[in-house]
């Protein structure tokens, strides 16, 4: 792992497109500023597994509750 | 071919109905091919079932019906997974969790299940982090278009 040492106000690029700047420290959190361009995806790592959580909560449907349902036949 | 699906018993479908996640859904990257069934004469629902698992379904919703501003854009890094040339392939679906009282049940907005219908090609695709369209957004009132 790379590892740089920023102040507030600094920024670091990643490629040609995509610069990562400190926007602020307060005590144990650190506001980034991220400009990429659209096609680069950017969320919080958590948020993959929030999504295979999520996914997985949603199978543990009852069947009870789909029989509610007016079925096709 | 016939199937088992996880709430509608032994189904017939077509090998042209088989839609393929290439990379599965997050949480079940083994299993790749699904296909979509009704699932409710009234309702805007379907079950998106694997053909490869009986239990691997999920029920999936139509999410204009509940959430009618709800929009976004494609990245062109999905479009080209997709293989989506043109907006009319295009159909959105938003995974279901259900409550007993379907009005508590919660869809899925910031990981929309985005299909090409002409390549039958799926990807669950997530939107940049965005508080306005949540993991569980619940779906309320019922009725297309009602005032929440």
């Amino acid at each position: 792992m790379l590892v740089l040492s920023r102040k507030k106000g600094e920024s670091i690029m990643i490629g040609d497109h995509i610069e990562v700047k400190i926007l602020a420290v307060e005590g144990e959190q650190v506001k980034l500023g991220i400009v990429a361009p659209k096609t680069v995806k950017v969320h919080r790592s958590e948020v993959f597994a929030a999504i295979q959580e999520q996914n997985k909560e949603a199978l543990e449907v009852s069947e009870d509750i789909v029989k509610q349902f007016k079925l096709k036949k | 071919m016939n199937i088992e699906t996880k709430f509608l018993g032994e189904v017939t479908i077509e090998e042209s109905e088989i839609i393929t996640f290439e990379n599965g859904l997050p949480g079940f990257s083994e299993q790749t091919k699904y296909v979509l069934l009704g699932l409710d004469a009234d309702l805007p629902i379907a079950l998106l079932q694997s053909t490869e698992e009986r239990d691997l379904g999920f029920v999936v919703v139509y999410p204009f019906a509940f959430k009618k501003d709800y929009a976004f854009d494609l990245s062109e890094e999905d479009k080209s997974e997709l293989k989506l040339a043109e907006e009319a392939d295009v159909a959105v679906y938003t995974i279901l969790t259900l409550k007993e009282n379907f009005a508590e049940s919660t869809m899925n907005l910031l990981a929309p299940i985005i299909l090409n219908t002409k390549e039958k090609l799926g990807k669950q695709i997530v939107l940049n982090d965005n508080a306005q369209y949540p993991l569980r957004h619940q779906i309320g009132v019922v009725a297309e278009g009602s005032v929440k």
